[in-house]
């Protein structure tokens, strides 16, 4: 039998398939240092993965994603899976899926755009390439294809 | 009147979630009339054509020769946020042509702007005034903000190294009033590519039309990559050259940019990149006799004043047709006519 490296979780949500070394990345999206003391986190780094060679496992107890955060765990990690646990089964389990447009998960790297000068909105980006992945602001037209230096969690 | 309608049926109430499907967005054939006007995107290629040949019709009235009273009871907002002298002006001037009024921030200094109310703010108390809004801004992107935020269509006159899209316009129509064609010119842009929005707007609106465009700036000064991309997404025929003289040999047009100063953080660099960045007036000598030399204005030393009374100088000329072009633009968007002589 195999050694599982981290206990199953009762209800919460695990990230897997995660792009191996992306985890941390992966828990300053979900907000991690905020969560409550219901919401046990565990991380799993450098895990054997068939499919992937390496990868990174997150799970997080009594927590859901919103579809924001869900987006910039796309971003980064376009093999990430999500899994929905009530009662130690999984509920629901499905890919991340990049959305055709972005709303507040990257800041503009263009530091002239509007979208970085204190205004009441919310930084907008369209996918323009899919493979290799590129981003394009709705206000400065910049394109961004480095994503983890932009993401607003940082 | 208290509440504003739009065509769009919106009222004056708070419609910030506005999404990105603005006027500008609107399916063509639709007519111009209430859209925005952020980017040369914004237009096709036909809307873009029939704003050149309205603007043929303004000639007269901006020439003083003919009165019009087609934007009578109109008013426009001119909402600069940096300097400007031409732009404002000739804005200005085609909306008192045409009969209509303009209110004015000229100077964000002495406005609320100062005390730190956002352009967001500004606009959609500027909406509740006027029938239009004509904005500048040294941001990249605040002209599309403006016209998410606005109830009345915004024509964006410049934002930060963003687009220029009513300079595209009067720079396609420069073109097209001396050849009488713009597709298949072989036009030479020099200068500042990479900050210079009048390029970037001016480069994708040729393309459209299948000009060929040959490229030659400064070393630091290149074309954005993301420039680049959008035009060859569209099928450019595009090239750099280097050398001047070899850039100019066949070609209809020399459309030269100022390096502009204010786009640099380091003088030092400034003085680097703009020294010996000039004209050389006996390159004139070896071009096509139809050949123009063109600029947006203002120049600082990149074409010697011996160049004006050149028969290749097309920039006076150029500069004038700002005017018939904005009225253009302004009486199809506020009145959806093209001007005079029906429509």
């Amino acid at each position: 039998m195999r050694e599982l490296k981290i206990t199953p979780i009762k209800n919460g949500t695990v990230i897997d398939h995660i792009t191996s070394g992306f985890a941390l990345e992966v828990l300053r999206i979900i907000g991690a240092n905020n969560l409550d003391k219901e919401s046990t986190v565990s991380v799993a780094l450098h895990v054997r993965s068939r499919r992937m060679g390496w990868k990174d496992i997150v799970k997080v107890e009594n927590m859901e994603l919103s579809p924001q955060k869900v987006n910039a765990i796309a971003l980064l990690s376009p093999t990430a899976t999500i899994s929905m646990i009530q009662d130690f089964k999984v509920i629901e389990k499905r890919p991340v899926t990049l959305p055709d447009h972005f709303t507040g998960v990257l800041k503009c790297p263009n530091p002239n755009c509007i979208s970085n000068q204190g205004e009441p909105i919310e930084p907008e980006f369209d996918v323009v390439h899919r493979r290799p992945l590129a981003l394009r602001c709705r206000y400065c037209d910049r394109y961004v294809d480095d994503f983890l230096p932009h993401l607003k969690t940082r | 009147m208290g509440v504003v309608i739009t065509r769009r049926g919106h009222s004056g109430a708070h419609r910030f979630a506005k999404p990105y499907t603005s006027r500008a967005c609107r399916p063509t054939g639709m007519g111009l009339k209430g859209r925005d006007l952020v980017s040369i995107k914004d237009l096709s290629k036909q809307e873009i054509e029939s704003i050149i040949s309205a603007a043929r019709r303004h000639i007269p009235v901006a020439e003083g020769k003919r009165t019009s009273t087609l934007l009578d009871g109109k008013l426009l907002a001119l909402a600069f946020f940096e300097p400007s002298t031409r732009t404002r002006l000739s804005f200005e001037t085609a909306m008192l042509r045409l009969g209509g009024r303009t209110i004015t921030i000229a100077d964000p200094a002495v406005s609320s702007v100062a005390k730190g109310e956002t352009l967001s703010d500004t606009v959609r108390m500027l909406s509740g005034y006027a029938d239009a809004i004509v904005v500048r801004h040294p941001n990249e992107g605040a002209s599309r903000l403006a016209s998410q935020v606005s109830e009345k269509p915004v024509i964006n006159a410049g934002d930060g190294a963003g687009q220029h899209p009513t300079q595209t316009l009067l720079d396609l129509a420069t073109m097209e009033e001396h050849f009488h064609t713009l597709s298949g010119l072989k036009v030479v842009l020099m200068g500042d590519l990479r900050y210079g929005r009048t390029v970037h707007s001016l480069a994708y609106a040729l393309a459209l039309f299948g000009a060929h465009l040959v490229l030659t700036s400064p070393p630091a000064l290149r074309i954005p990559e993301h420039i680049r991309s959008d035009l060859a997404e569209i099928g450019a025929d595009i090239r750099e050259e280097a050398d001047l003289r070899r850039a100019v040999q066949d070609a209809d047009v020399l459309y030269v940019t100022r390096i502009q100063k204010e786009r640099f953080g380091d003088l030092a660099e400034y003085a680097r990149v703009s020294s010996g960045y000039r004209l050389d007036p006996s390159i004139l000598e070896e071009v096509k006799p139809s050949f123009i030399v063109m600029h947006p204005l203002p120049r600082v030393a990149e074409i010697p004043s011996e160049v004006d009374s050149s028969s290749h100088a097309a920039y006076f000329r150029q500069a004038f047709l700002a005017v018939p072009v904005r009225m253009a633009l302004l009486s199809l968007i506020l009145s959806g006519q093209p001007g005079p002589g029906g429509g």
